[in-house]
């Protein structure tokens, strides 16, 4: 009887293009436009920005709970940068970047956190599902969604993102099994921030990395670092370039931070060091592109000036139409809306108690 | 008696219980180093360590799944699933194992586990962070589906479902974690589990719910006794499944009226149950049809609109006045 090694191999990477210095691999460096280093660079300006507002936002009462991204700018953007329009995104709840680059308008997003149904909207001819809590369980869909892409014979591509934290559950594996039994075309990106609330990584699977699970379902996997936006970017074209070449899935882990609260409803003091944030603070994505650009010639001080004015100029203006939406959105009713294409005789007749109710309601309350 | 909130006095009946029986084991998701994020196990980890206070990985099919088989050796373990938005991931567990092992094994193996969950509106939380379920599980046979409404009976509750020899269910009213403060008994108090409560005394109608909504049904008491002479008597069931309708069909038969009220959805919802019980056991002393006051049969809307869906104190009253008004 044989007592042999197995063959698995391990095609398993790392891959980091510009460090923290801003110096860059040239060797490895990615033939990029100058037009998509700038549109990158101003979509992680954007983003950093308009999550720094909101928090404020959610601090003032005027937003409720949500998820900063604060830190992970290079792994969302480098990731959903590799996309074409007609592919299809599929997040989770922490991806404000990647929806921004997508097309979805910042006054939905705010509609959103700030609690109303209507910022769940997808503009029209965005191929994106909308944000998903339940940790996981959007993986499936990405998987079915570029089954379903298989089936039709287009060349279409899924891609997914998730936390360290969600490989845990069983839709990640389920996810994972399914993609590569059926070869469908996902990118699975999964945003290694270190923490899924309290509990660290090290806590969360005995795995020395995240990428390593690809093997067990023999799909291509690699570890980027998921600060380095060249780095991110480059692993997800080939990825996304493969899937679309009907080569199957790929599982790639961005390993980033999560530099800002898991919610706003979270304390991070109570589980973690202030020095092992400062020290994720030197490796922050977006000054070490700014030095990169810089050192290429391609953006001055002036220049980055002008980037940050126009996303807070952009961030404002999003703010008044969110607060203007907000205003015609006060009747309760419209949570009746889009339940079913047809609204049942029951939900009729639940929506027309309400009515009554709140009518008799507004006008006790005038007289009194 | 120091006063406590919901939340300081389940902190109490673990910490309580775990310092009596090394076999109570607490697991979950950050339950350990951040004390659970409503703060439930705040400590815990500190007196009794991590193997008896698990931050596990993040996975509600493996906690609940792992606590019926601590429960099965005989350990006594109280999983928390962070939000009983999240429960339905480990549903699987609880329905096709831990309400079924005892009568599968024909009394071999049993499941005396708590799977503790916060659950409900009020809080202006995310999506999946509101809902009201409760009914998934009083539906289901082979279980317990106990729900607190106050601090102290809330301690006592979590006592006697850690004690309990079969799974138990246990919903907690996140809108009453830290709503208001209760005066509760440092000494040993527990409560039955299959056992409602008389809230108030009153002669003109019945008034059954349970949870977070006890407190909007008192206050519409409250103001039917002050301002139109209404006396209604006030129901906390405290325990959904097993459901002892002792107290409800008596009370139904003193006053002849009946509102029901929980947020939970109304459709298939408990007022349904309560309602058939009723007509079965006191339809002859019935003058009125039984009203419910509940939640739309609607996913529940984010927090800008969760006030219109909650039942409050005012529609409340409405359908105590409504059924006063209508005759037999
Ligand atoms: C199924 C499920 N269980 C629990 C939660 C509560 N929860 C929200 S986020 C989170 C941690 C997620 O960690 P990770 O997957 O690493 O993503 P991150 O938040 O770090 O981006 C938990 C436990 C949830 N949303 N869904």
């Amino acid at each position: 009887m044989p007592r042999t090694p197995l063959a698995v191999d391990s095609p398993l990477e790392y891959l980091a293009i510009l460090d923290e210095k801003g110096e860059v691999d040239s060797a490895l460096e990615p033939n990029l436009s100058q037009e998509l280093l700038l549109k990158l660079y101003r979509f992680m300006v954007l983003g950093r920005r308009f999550d720094e507002r909101m928090l404020q936002l959610q601090r003032q009462g005027r937003l409720g709970t949500f998820a900063p991204i604060k830190g992970q700018e290079a792994s969302q953007l480098g990731a959903v940068a590799a996309l074409e329009p007609r592919d299809w995104m599929v997040p989770c709840f922490r991806e404000t970047a990647a929806q921004l680059w997508r097309g979805t308008p910042m006054e939905s997003i705010l509609l959103y956190f700030g609690g109303f149904d209507e910022g769940g909207r997808i503009p029209e001819g965005q191929k994106d599902l909308p944000v998903a809590i339940p940790v996981a369980s959007q993986l499936l869909h990405a998987v079915g969604l570029a089954w379903a892409a298989k089936y039709r014979k287009s060349d279409e591509v899924a891609m997914t993102f998730f936390g360290d934290g969600a490989t845990s559950e069983g839709d990640f594996h389920e996810a994972l099994n399914f993609a590569a039994v059926y070869q469908t075309p996902t990118v699975f990106v999964c945003q290694n921030n270190q923490w899924a609330i309290s509990t660290p990584r090290s806590k969360q699977t005995r795995s020395r990395t995240l990428a390593q699970k690809a093997l067990a379902y023999e799909m291509p996997g690699l570890q980027v670092d998921g600060n380095d936006v060249l780095a991110v970017y480059t692993a997800a074209k080939e990825a996304v370039d493969r899937a679309r070449a009907g080569g199957g899935p790929t599982f790639i882990e961005c390993v980033t931070y999560r530099m800002a609260m898991h919610t706003t409803a979270d304390d991070p003091g109570r589980y973690r060091s202030d020095e092992e944030v400062a020290e994720w603070t030197r490796k922050d994505p977006i000054a070490r592109v700014e030095k990169y650009l810089a050192a290429k010639g391609m953006l001055t001080p002036q220049e980055m000036e002008a980037v940050a004015s126009e996303a807070d100029a952009a961030i404002q203006e999003a703010i008044q139409r969110y607060e203007e939406i907000a205003k015609t959105l006060g009747d309760p009713l419209q949570m009746f809306d889009h339940h079913f294409e047809e609204m049942p005789v029951h939900l009729l007749e639940q929506r027309e108690e309400l009515r009554r109710f709140l009518e008799t309601e507004n006008e006790e309350a005038r007289h009194a | 008696m120091p006063k406590m909130t919901m939340v300081q006095a389940l902190n109490m009946a673990l910490r309580q219980e775990m310092e009596k029986d090394d076999r109570v084991i607490v697991l979950g998701e950050d339950v350990g180093v951040d004390g659970g994020v409503f703060r439930v196990t705040d400590g815990l980890i500190d007196r009794f360590g991590p193997d008896r206070v698990v931050d596990t990985p993040l996975a509600e099919s493996a906690i609940v799944g792992m606590s019926i088989g601590m429960a099965v050796y005989g350990l006594r373990p109280v999983c928390e699933i962070q939000f009983s938005g999240f429960s339905y991931l480990n549903f699987h567990q609880i329905e096709c194992h831990a309400s079924r092992l005892r009568h599968r094994s024909q009394g071999r193996w049993t499941v005396p586990m708590v799977l503790r969950t916060p659950y409900g509106g009020g809080v202006r939380a995310l999506e999946h962070h509101s809902e009201s379920r409760e009914v998934f599980y009083a539906h289901m046979p082979g279980l317990k589906m106990v729900i607190p409404s106050g601090p102290r009976n809330a301690r006592a509750l979590l006592v006697s479902a850690i004690r309990d020899p079969d799974p138990v269910i246990f919903f907690e009213p996140k809108a009453v974690y830290r709503a208001f403060r209760e005066d509760v008994p440092e000494e040993e108090e527990t409560l039955p589990i299959g056992k409602s409560l008389l809230a108030r005394e009153g002669r003109h109608v019945t008034l059954i719910t349970y949870g977070a909504m006890v407190r909007p049904v008192l206050e519409a008491a409250d103001r039917l006794s002050q301002t139109d002479g209404i006396e209604p008597e006030v129901i906390d069931l405290l325990t959904l499944a097993p459901l002892d309708d002792t107290l409800l069909v008596e009370s139904a038969k003193k006053t002849g009226r009946v509102v029901i009220v929980h947020e939970a959805p109304c459709s298939y919802g408990p007022g349904a149950e309560l309602v058939a019980r009723l007509v079965e056991k006191a339809f002859y002393f019935l003058e009125a049809p039984v009203r419910r006051v509940t939640g739309f049969d609607l996913i529940m809307p984010l927090f800008a609109r969760e006030k219109a869906y909650l039942p409050n104190a005012e529609r409340i009253v409405r359908a105590v006045k409504e059924t006063l008004e209508a005759a037999a």
